[in-house]
């Protein structure tokens, strides 16, 4: 904890729930609608007292009809609204695709500039506790394909806070993608109405050896394992991507030349996910600075098991990300204490619960 | 232009719709207009009797056979031709052709070749209408198609859910591309599933100009006063194939006999045959309205070929705002 009192912590999601009570205090034109936004769970709490203190004329249920509403928010946006839509799940949204990438994406587009989608799609994503096939996609990889779209990944409650409000901002439309595992998590969020750029990846922690880019949840596992590598004298660069598009690849780049490894540490699964776009980028522009061969860590190719039984090894954790950093450095684990490193990443929790041995600050 | 009467204008717009289509069919084997393009022919005045009532505050939004849309609600014809001919000039600078129209000053909201595509966006202008209170009404043009996408329905739900200010306007021609209606949908009244939905909904002959221009007037007014989304169903006949400028009999989807009827009902013959036994001195205007159409095209196709054309720079630009 901080010695400054002055520095306020609140979790990620009293952060989002916040910057949507600041956004809507600030434009009358915001308006917030999805399945169960105002009901007595409340998104995770994320929109508790909105229907309270802004009414029904600004915080709505809505009909499940997923593609019908995400158009009617697109169309709202293209008339004075600046609509927030939430996904309890991800998954949901696969039923509005033709929206998102047909409308939304492209209007500005092909109207040549003269209308534009304010609009901003907040979709959670998760892992553990027997979601199943159906409820636990990662699934930023299909958004941030299209062009037109902002697809960002906020990992800590100040920029959750910051960049929802950014996003709501913005004139373009902005996938807002949340990790039910990041909702716990504390930070030092400041009081005010601030924005933080949609656009730039941001160093969470230091080091020449090798660079983590890693998206949403996995920068927690990341930081987990940069923790233990630290303690044998393996320093690691983790970089919080922050967006999936647009993709930050100079911050990359800058630190690959430094540390000449990298590893890409998605959410999602591995092909076709962005670690690897991350991956080719970096071999198209700095294959010169890398010494040895880039590494994907993303969930195996195929979907995530509800049986905590079958999904033992499903998800990549903080071990396996130090793991390939002991690869990649040459380590040998006969060189360490093997087994004493491995106490780092021992959790109290099964594998199906958030690591609560991690909540913030950062 | 003098100022003319409500008859003549309504005469004047279909007439002006049929024959910048026909010069865009003309045109077409000529390889400059280089984008698909879906005529209206036919099919005019359903577009040209909604129009009318509309105010230029009022929102349209058209789907891929949109030319009729656009200029009956007042859409710039330079700007149109010039898209197609895929010109900087055009309406979209290029990045849409026939299938993309705007224009925002004359609350032509856009067109989209998706089917169903805009009827949501439609609806999010109705409500943000309603939550921002202002006085526009928005009407929607679709086909029959879109009663066989989730889309539909899932629109005209909320519509009713939020007694919106709308007009769904429903063109059944009884065709998807090649395939008749009886092979997509059960044989039951397309208006009485928007009924179902609950809101008003009525059906009647899209090619009779005046019995469109009663039942939409009727139903805009209502939009505008509060009393919800209205739904109509004008039934009408495209002559045309279903994209491209041609006629396609040749392909015998459909009979000649019921080609030559479709035809027959045409709202340009039909309008002018009805204003003539009103007003002996009616046949007058046709020239006159004829010549002057016809300059203006004449206009347009010079506009569009002799505008600048848009830089391959351009193409990367505009994804966002």
């Amino acid at each position: 904890m901080s010695d400054n009192k002055e520095q306020r912590q609140i979790t990620f999601a009293e952060a989002i729930r916040e910057g949507l009570d600041q956004a809507m205090e600030k434009d009358a034109s915001v308006v917030v609608i999805g399945e169960g936004v105002p009901d007595p769970k409340s998104i995770f709490n994320t929109t508790a007292g909105l229907l309270q203190k802004y009414g029904d004329t600004r915080v709505f249920d809505m009909p499940l009809s997923e593609n019908g509403m995400t158009g009617i928010c697109i169309g709202a946006a293209m008339s004075g609204l600046r609509p927030v839509m939430v996904h309890q799940r991800i998954d949901f949204a696969l039923l509005a695709m033709d929206q998102l990438v047909n409308n939304a994406a492209k209007w500005a587009y092909m109207f040549d500039g003269k209308a534009s989608v304010p609009l901003v799609v907040r979709l959670i994503i998760g892992r553990g506790w027997g979601q199943g096939p159906q409820h636990s996609n990662s699934l930023q990889a299909m958004f941030a394909q299209v062009p037109g779209l902002k697809v960002v990944m906020p990992v800590t409650a100040q920029d959750a806070k910051g960049m929802l409000i950014a996003a709501i901002e913005d004139e373009n439309p902005v996938l807002f993608i949340e990790h039910r595992w990041l909702h716990h998590v504390n930070d030092e969020v400041p009081e005010n109405y601030y924005q933080t750029s949609l656009d730039k990846a941001r160093v969470m922690t230091e080091g020449a050896d090798v660079t983590i880019a890693a998206f949403s949840y996995m920068v927690i596992e990341s930081l987990i394992a940069a923790r233990a590598l630290e303690s044998i004298g393996i320093n690691v660069e983790v970089i919080d991507m922050r967006s999936a598009r647009p993709l930050d690849i100079e911050a990359v780049l800058q630190s690959v030349k430094k540390t000449g490894r990298l590893i890409a540490a998605d959410t999602a699964y591995q092909t076709g996910s962005i670690a690897g776009e991350i991956i080719s980028q970096v071999a198209e522009l700095a294959f010169e600075h890398l010494k040895t061969r880039p590494v994907r860590i993303a969930s195996p190719d195929h979907p995530a098991p509800t049986s905590h039984f079958l999904s033992e090894n499903y998800y990549p954790d903080a071990k396996t990300i130090a793991d390939a950093v002991l690869n990649l450095t040459g380590t040998e684990q006969s060189s360490i204490d093997y087994s004493d490193f491995c106490v780092a990443f021992r959790t109290n929790n099964p594998h199906d619960v958030p690591n609560r041995e991690f909540n913030g600050p950062f | 232009m003098e100022v003319i009467t409500p008859a003549l204008r309504l005469f004047r717009s279909i007439l002006r719709i049929r024959r910048v289509e026909e010069a865009l069919a003309e045109r077409y084997a000529e390889q400059e207009m280089r984008c698909p393009m879906h005529l209206c022919i036919g099919q005019e005045a359903i577009a040209v009797g909604v129009c009318e009532t509309l105010k230029t505050s009022d929102r349209v939004f058209s789907n891929h056979r949109a030319h009729g849309h656009y200029l009956a609600k007042g859409g710039d014809l330079n700007a149109m031709v010039a898209e197609i001919y895929g010109r900087a000039t055009g309406c979209c600078g290029g990045r849409g052709g026939s299938m993309h129209l705007i224009d925002l000053g004359a609350g032509f909201m856009g067109a989209t070749p998706i089917v169903g595509g805009t009827i949501p966006l439609a609806v999010g202008a109705a409500w943000s209408a309603s939550l921002l209170d202002k006085n526009y009404v928005t009407v929607v043009f679709f086909g029959d198609g879109c009663f066989e996408e989730g889309v539909m329905h899932e629109s005209l739900n909320f519509a009713a859910l939020h007694k919106l200010p709308i007009v769904f306007v429903c063109e059944n021609n009884d065709f998807s591309v090649y395939t008749r209606l009886d092979e997509r949908q059960p044989d039951r009244p397309i208006y009485r599933l928007a009924r179902a939905h609950g809101m008003a909904a009525y059906s009647g002959n899209g090619n009779n100009i005046e019995e469109v221009l009663s039942i939409s007037t009727e139903a805009i007014n209502a939009a505008r006063q509060g009393l919800g989304p209205q739904f109509l169903e004008f039934h009408t006949y495209r002559w045309r194939e279903h994209c491209g400028p041609n006629f396609d009999d040749e392909l015998a989807y459909r009979s000649i006999d019921e080609i030559e009827a479709g035809k027959h009902a045409c709202p340009l013959v039909d309008y002018e045959k009805k204003l003539k036994q009103k007003d002996k001195q009616f046949a007058d205007n046709i020239e006159t309205f004829e010549a002057e159409i016809n300059e203006e095209i004449l206009a347009a196709f010079e506009y569009a070929l002799s505008s600048e054309k848009p830089s391959v720079l351009d193409a990367e630009r505009k994804i966002y705002v």
